[in-house]
Parts: structure tokens; C-alpha cells; sequence
């Protein structure tokens, strides 16, 4: 029997996938919500085992060939397909569950109202969105003249309509768009849960028996995975749009990094309303009226910071060199240490490989005909630092978070973050190298620190400032 | 051995990289005397110069090297140049827009994606823009020049057919479609597929019948224009187009120059505005060009008329018979087995005397074979040279250079 490998979601796809196994009895063993495992093995075959992804990561894992199978929304599979349209990928099976669509959106606030409106007009287009390859496509079949992308790791719906002018984004439907008070300007694609196939497995491997489970679930009469809700925490996103340009746009952090900033800005005079962990406003309301908040992930901070869609905004300084790995000559600048929020970036291999540093990876991959394959979600850091030790040949794997899952079987080496290292020494993985010693910043654009708003980004800057210094 | 070269790449070793000047030479030659001058444009563009609607269809932008350069954190993205015309339309606006008149040329690489890897992404071209002029004469102009560089080239039996497109979209508005539509049909057809117009259900079967009139139809003169001209049913919006096309082809008779009308000629770019013509050998394209009047204001100029034409370098190179390729000139060894410096030295100068009288001329310090008639070999005691003639197997020693450079030239 051939051995199977299939790529199960995490997150939002988890627990419907979960039950939909359950119920047709291919079930896997510490596949759950609150799972602290990574690979599973199946309870029926055991020839099948599985390995938990980040939903965004399992096309493109199936489609290099690392698994044979692999569960996921449609989205994803027709992000990757925008840009490689000839990658090694079959879509085996509509699951039905988990359903959705990608839309394209505007702001209610904003002046559009239909895609018509787009082409005519000789104005560059900001478009944010977790789909940029789809959103590129969406831009030249729409014909727009100019546009701007701007890819994010999250969050949006957020931006429109002062930081972007449209927004490419999954919802259940329209009435869950409009609540985030955008208006759906087109329907992109409909999206459910699919089974998908590596072309090359699926043409090699007999993996029917698999398939037949998941056709018995398909003829089920009832059908509970169907009715259980994805739970995706959305947070509310009711304002009134701030167009008044002498306005110190600040981005504060969600995630892990929220309850330390929101720790942190207690001890400041500047005073949020709606930034709870438990009751999260996109755009809470600032003591002070001369400075616009928005919540945004800290990954995209520095880009945003960038383009003068900020002022200000506390990340990390993980996220702002790798945007400076990527953009050298970028204007953003670290204004102040924040101090919290301490992780390590490093570079970690398996315990089972001899080597220590990397240039005795080097020497071991020398001696290797396939490139060293690098997992990372720092992707230009990653890169840089391949680069800077002379690695010649290397792939990149982009991931979306969990990535100490890809060692050892889907990556040699990753370039992570860890607090403590405890995550890592659990998954039989050591510390090879520390590339940086991160910590939570505020960050600036060097250029919007001459324009007319100096003074007020100035005070905003002292107040950061003096509650570091009382600490 | 791994292979390293990339995916669609291509490498030109010397014997393609001849012909390929062979070519370019020719054109070069031909351009200039027709008074076009040459210009270079860079291999780095935005994106959005030719994402600005009409100028390439979205099947061909989904296909360009498009990236963020290491500034762009704007988001605005760089390509690769995917087209020659759209950035010498962009220099001419920049530069030269002062000029009535203007007559370029150049040579360059496009890139384009192409999925299979089998064929080239990276495309060389030789294109002629003619900027400023609307008669339909400056049309003709570039035909005759086209036809002309092919013949110097040696190929004599090109095959020019005629299309127009301000007379396709004439038809395509009798189909009264809606904005999105046409623009969806428009880009699939110059994608090529003309089934897509087939498909299209015309309000009554009266256009339909006139669309296949226009697309069935093969013309030889512009007796043929005249003909569909005196229709009944031919429509007063299509009457301009038909008109400059008729004219245009009644040129092209009254200097004996043959073509075929195939409306179903045009391809590929959404720029052109009026006639469009295709090049090529044996049935394999090997050029085609137009006119678009639109383009130049379309990425921001002044309303300026414009064609131009593109021939295709790399079918092209297949046609060219070998012996037309350029010859090289007769070549000399000269060959230094010492390494003192007086030795080397004298092989130098050697060298550069040969090279001023006209030859060929290099150097070995490593005393290889070489298939070269004449070998003249340094020695270390006087008569200091000895000139090998392989040819006739013979040998003489001889003192000075002077002496030498003689002894080959005879």
C-alpha cells in the first residue's frame, strides 16, 4: 500500500472539517481546536497520516508534492492558480461546507459604487487584500488604468476608505460585508471547502479508498458538519470616515501583540476607547481628537508606514526589518524602543541534523543536488540572511504562522520567532542561530516627520517616549 | 551535468549571434537610409503604461514579469518591457514631442511568459515607428520599408495580409453590445479566437450575414473594398473606415505591391485604430504593425497620429540562407611559445601590424591546433618569425613584420 500524506486547515475550516471526518469514520486522532499536535495519524488506514496547516499553506504543499491530499477553502486554491495557473493541482471534490465568496468592496463612505466607475478614471487604485494574485487579475479584467496593491496579512476591511480605495476580501455573504460598512462592488468567486490532490500522486498512488470516504460523507443525508458555524472572531468596524489630512493616523497592533501594547498605552495619556481584547473596535476612539486610530496586524504596519497611510504604528522590530530586507531605502525608522513584546528571530534546524552553525549547513547542503529549503514568515529576512552567508542554492516556503510544523519533513531550515525556545525544543528543534532580538517599537515615516503634521507627531512621539522613560 | 540556463531562456552562441547582426545590420542599413534614426529604450517600465485600457489585453498582461522594484513599497509595480512600441511611444511623448515628424527605430528584447518552456520568453524584435503622420501614405510607407528589409534580407516570397481595425470595431458596433461586452469579445479576438464573434447572436440576421461577408472573405485589390463599399446593407458608420482602407490598398496596387485582405489577420494588440498588416515566409509570421492613432494620448500625450511595424527576429533567422549570413574575414594565428617578455611583446605587435592591414588576428601563448590557413609562429633567435602556410603545407622563416604581413598577402 502506498504510504498518504494529506494537509488538514486549521482555524476557521477546523471544526467542520473535523466533524465531516468524524462522521464518515476517517477519523484523526487529536484533531481539535485546542490540539497542541501537528502530525496526526489516521485511526482506520494506517498507511494515512495527516499534518495541520494553516489554511493559506496547503495548496501550495499539495501542489509541490509535499502531501498527496489536502483539505481547503477555494480562495486559496485560485490565489495560487492566478499566479502559477500550471501548478500540479487537482481539485478532487466540493465539499460543500464553509461557505463563502471573495468580494470586491468599497467603502460606503467612499464615491463608488460600481466597477464601471474604475476604468474610466486615470486614478491609481489602492487596493488592499490577502489575495493579491487574484486581486491583480480582478484589476486587469476590470481594465483599471493604474492601480496599486497592497497585500495584507489581515484585517481588510479596515483600510477603505481613507488608507485604501478598495478592498478584495472573503465574507459569508453581502450582509457580513456591509456590516463592516463597505458596499459589494462585484462577486468574485464562491468559495466551499474542497478536497484537492497533488496531479502527480493522484496519477501514481492508488488513493481510492480515501476518496470513498469522503464520497459516502458527500451522500450522507444528514449532514452536520454543514451546519456548524466557522468560527472567525470578527470585531466591529461602525465610524465615520476622517478625511481631515492634519490627522496623526496611529496603527495599533491585534493579536499577541494587542493585550502588551494595550498594557502599555495604560500608562500613556493617551486613552483608547474599544481597543479590548474582549471587544475589539477596528477603530477605537482616542482621547486625544487630533489622532485617528486604526487596528491593523503588525506584520503590515511597516509597508502601510511606508506609503503614508500612517504616521505612526507599534510593531515589531521583527516585521520592520524585514520590510527593510525588502525595501532598503524605505523611509520608515524605528522612533521608539517600546521594550515589551521581547522575542528572538532565529534560525532553526532538527536535532537530528550534525550541524551547529551555518556555515556547516552550507557544507552539508554542498553536498546535496536539491536546494536547502527554508520555511519562514519572515520571508526577506530569510532571504537576506541565505544571501548574506553565501547559501547559493535555495527555496523559499513562505508560511502563514506554525511553522515549526514544516521541520523536518517540508523544510531544513527555518527562520522563526520564539520567546523562550520551550515551542521549539518540544518539536525535537534547536537553535542554530539568533539573527535579531526583537522587540515591540513605534515606528515613523521619515518624510511625514517634515510635513505639516510634525508638531502633532511630535507630541505623540513625546508621550510614547515619556512612558517608556517612567517605567 | 545539471542544466542551469533558465526555463524559456535561450542562449545565442556566435553562429546565431552572426545572424542575428546579419539581420540587424540590414535593417539598421535600410532604416537609416529611409531617414528613421535609432533609440533605445530602458528594459525597465511601470506596469501601468501599459495596463492604460487599450493598449494590451489582459490574457497578455496576466503574462509580463511584473515585480516591485526595491523602492516600490508604494506598491507600484515595474515590468520587464513587454512590448517595444508602447515604450517608444512613451519617449517619443517625454522627449521628441516637439517634432512634427517623427521617423524611429530600434532593436530590442521583449518579454513575455509562455508556459510550456518550450519557446522563447525573452524575444528579440526590430521596430519602426512612425509618429505624426495620418495619410494614408505614411501607411504605405512602412510596408514598402517592411518589404524592402525582407528582400535585402534575400526573402522575396513574403505574403502581406491586410486587416483594419476601426473597420472590426465598425462591425463590432452593429452587434450592440454593452460597454463590458464588446471590450470581452474585442480582447478574445485579438487574443486570437475568432469563434467568440461567431458565437455572439446579432439582433437581426441581416448583421450577421454582413459579418460573414467581411470575415469569410478573402481581397486581393481594392476592388474588393469597393465591392463591400457598395453594399446595401454596409452601414454609414463603417463608411470612414472602409474608405481609408480602400485607399490605402489602391496605393499599395498602384505600386504593384500584392496583399490579401483577411479581416481575421489582426492580433494582439488593442492599440491599433486602423489598418493592421501581418509579414510572413512560408506561413510563419514573421512580422506585423499598424496604426493607433490613440495610443499617444492614451498614456498622456498630445493627439498625435502614429504606425509603425515589428519584424520578428527569430523566425526570421531561419529564413536567412546561409551563405547570405555575413563572412568572416580570412583569420591569422599568432603563436608564442615563450613567455619572456621580449617574445611576448613582439606578438603584440605582430598582432596590431595584421590588424591594421585588415586581418583577422589572434593570439596563442598555449601552441594549440588551430584550422587556420596562415599560423606565424614568434621564435627566440632571429630570422625571428616563421609564417606556416597550412593551405599549402609550407614554411618560411622570415625577420621582420613587414616581411610577414607581405608573405600573407600574397
Amino acid at each position: 500500500m502506498d504510504y498518504v500524506r494529506i494537509a488538514l486547515p486549521k482555524g476557521r475550516l477546523l471544526s467542520a472539517t473535523a466533524c465531516l471526518l468524524k462522521e464518515t469514520e476517517l477519523e484523526f486522532k487529536d484533531y481539535t481546536k485546542d490540539t497542541r499536535a501537528y502530525r496526526l495519524k489516521s485511526t482506520k488506514l494506517p498507511y494515512l497520516s495527516a499534518k495541520i496547516f494553516q489554511e493559506k499553506d496547503i495548496p501550495i504543499q499539495v501542489a509541490v508534492g509535499n502531501y498527496d491530499l489536502g483539505i481547503c477553502s477555494l480562495d486559496w486554491i485560485e490565489e495560487l492558480l492566478a499566479k502559477y495557473p500550471t501548478s500540479a493541482l487537482l481539485k478532487v471534490a466540493d465539499l460543500e461546507y464553509s461557505k463563502g465568496n471573495l468580494y470586491l468592496a468599497a467603502s460606503r463612505y467612499g464615491s463608488i459604487s460600481s466597477p464601471q466607475e474604475l476604468s474610466t478614471e486615470q486614478y491609481s487604485w489602492r487596493i488592499v487584500t490577502e489575495y493579491p494574485n487574484l486581486a491583480e487579475i480582478t484589476a486587469l479584467n476590470l481594465r483599471l488604468r493604474r492601480f496599486r496593491i497592497f497585500p495584507v496579512w489581515g484585517a481588510a476591511e479596515v483600510y477603505p476608505p481613507e488608507n485604501a480605495d478598495l478592498a478584495l476580501l472573503w465574507a459569508k455573504d453581502e450582509s457580513e460585508i456591509r456590516a463592516q460598512s463597505l458596499i459589494p462592488l462585484k462577486t468574485l468567486l464562491s468559495s466551499n471547502a474542497f478536497l484537492i490532490a497533488n496531479r502527480e500522486s493522484w496519477q501514481t498512488k492508488n488513493v481510492s479508498q480515501i476518496i470513498a470516504y469522503f464520497s459516502q460523507g458527500l451522500e450522507m443525508k444528514n449532514k452536520p458538519w454543514l451546519k456548524i458555524k466557522t468560527d472567525v472572531a470578527r470585531s466591529s468596524n461602525s465610524f465615520r470616515p476622517d478625511f481631515n489630512e492634519e490627522k496623526v493616523w496611529l496603527a495599533l497592533p491585534d493579536g499577541h501583540q494587542q493585550p502588551p501594547t494595550l498594557e502599555f498605552l495604560n500608562k500613556t495619556d493617551l486613552k483608547l476607547q474599544g481597543y479590548a481584547e474582549d471587544n475589539l473596535n477596528r477603530r477605537p476612539h482616542s482621547n486625544l481628537d487630533w489622532v485617528d486610530v486604526k487596528v491593523i496586524r503588525p506584520q503590515d504596519m511597516p509597508l502601510q508606514v511606508a506609503n503614508g497611510n500612517f504616521d505612526l504604528a507599534i510593531t515589531g522590530k521583527d516585521w520592520l526589518l524585514d520590510h527593510l530586507c525588502r525595501f532598503p531605502s524605505s523611509p520608515v525608522t524605528e522612533l521608539v524602543d517600546l521594550g515589551f513584546g521581547q522575542v528572538k528571530v532565529v534560525a532553526v534546524v532538527s536535532q537530528n541534523l550534525p550541524v551547529t552553525n551555518i556555515s556547516q549547513l552550507q557544507q552539508v547542503q554542498d553536498s546535496e543536488v536539491s536546494p536547502l529549503r527554508v520555511a519562514s514568515e519572515y520571508i526577506n529576512i530569510a532571504d537576506k540572511y541565505l544571501r548574506d552567508n553565501h547559501v547559493s542554492r535555495y527555496k523559499l516556503i513562505p508560511t502563514w504562522g506554525a511553522s515549526e510544523a514544516f521541520l523536518p519533513e517540508d523544510a531544513d531550515l527555518l527562520i522563526e520567532n520564539t520567546q523562550t525556545g520551550k515551542t521549539l525544543a518540544k518539536h525535537n528543534l534547536k537553535i542554530m542561530d539568533t539573527i535579531l532580538q526583537s522587540t515591540a517599537c513605534l515606528i515613523g515615516n521619515k518624510n511625514s516627520l517634515e510635513s505639516s503634521k510634525k508638531k502633532r507627531i511630535a507630541s505623540l512621539v513625546k508621550i510614547f517616549r515619556r512612558a517608556v522613560e517612567n517605567n | 551535468m545539471t542544466r542551469q540556463k533558465c526555463k524559456g531562456a535561450r542562449d545565442l552562441l556566435p553562429k546565431d549571434t552572426e545572424g542575428f547582426r546579419y539581420i540587424e545590420d540590414i535593417f539598421r542599413r535600410s532604416c537609416l537610409s529611409w531617414g528613421y534614426q535609432e533609440v533605445r529604450t530602458p528594459t525597465l517600465e511601470y506596469l501601468y503604461l501599459f495596463t492604460a485600457a487599450g493598449t494590451l489585453t489582459p490574457n497578455m498582461l496576466s503574462k509580463v514579469y511584473s515585480f516591485l522594484d526595491w523602492d516600490g513599497w508604494s506598491g507600484e509595480r515595474v515590468v520587464l518591457r513587454p512590448d517595444g512600441t508602447i515604450p517608444v511611444a512613451r519617449l517619443y511623448i517625454e522627449n521628441l514631442s516637439r517634432q512634427e515628424i517623427a521617423r524611429l527605430f530600434y532593436v530590442t528584447n521583449v518579454f513575455v511568459f509562455e508556459d510550456t518552456g518550450k519557446e522563447n520568453r525573452e524575444r528579440w524584435q526590430y521596430g519602426v515607428e512612425l509618429v505624426g503622420s495620418d495619410k494614408p501614405a505614411s501607411d504605405v510607407e512602412l510596408i514598402v520599408l517592411a518589404i524592402e528589409i525582407l528582400r535585402n534580407l534575400g526573402i522575396n516570397d513574403a505574403q502581406i495580409h491586410l486587416s483594419h481595425t476601426g473597420v472590426l470595431k465598425a462591425l463590432l458596433n452593429e452587434l450592440k453590445l454593452n460597454h463590458g461586452e464588446e471590450t470581452m469579445l474585442l480582447d478574445q479576438i485579438f487574443d486570437g479566437n475568432w469563434q467568440a464573434l461567431t458565437e455572439v447572436k446579432p439582433i437581426n440576421s441581416e448583421v450577421s450575414r454582413l459579418i460573414s461577408l467581411f470575415l469569410d472573405l478573402r481581397g486581393k485589390t481594392s476592388g474588393f473594398l469597393e465591392n463591400l463599399k457598395a453594399l446595401p446593407q454596409i452601414p454609414v458608420a463603417l463608411k470612414p473606415a472602409l474608405d481609408n482602407f480602400s485607399e490605402i490598398a489602391s496605393l499599395l496596387d498602384a505600386l504593384s505591391c500584392k496583399y490579401q485582405i483577411d479581416i481575421t489577420s489582426t492580433r494582439g494588440f488593442e492599440y491599433y485604430t486602423g489598418l493592421c498588416f501581418q509579414f510572413s515566409v512560408k506561413g510563419e509570421r514573421v512580422g506585423s504593425g499598424g496604426r493607433y492613432d490613440n495610443l499617444i494620448p492614451l498614456i498622456g500625450g498630445k493627439n498625435k497620429p502614429a504606425c509603425g511595424f515589428a519584424l520578428y527576429v527569430d523566425p526570421l533567422a531561419n529564413f536567412i540562407q546561409p551563405q547570405a549570413k555575413r563572412k568572416t574575414g580570412q583569420e591569422i594565428l599568432v603563436r608564442c611559445d615563450k613567455t619572456t617578455p621580449d617574445s611576448i611583446k613582439t606578438s603584440f605587435q605582430l598582432a596590431q601590424s595584421l590588424r591594421q592591414a585588415g586581418y583577422v588576428t589572434e593570439l596563442d601563448f598555449s601552441g594549440r591546433q588551430s584550422d587556420e590557413r596562415w599560423i606565424i609562429a614568434i621564435q627566440e633567435k632571429t630570422p625571428l618569425l616563421l609564417v606556416i602556410d597550412q593551405a599549402r603545407n609550407q614554411k618560411k622563416e622570415v625577420s621582420s613584420i613587414a616581411d610577414a604581413i607581405k608573405m600573407v598577402g600574397n
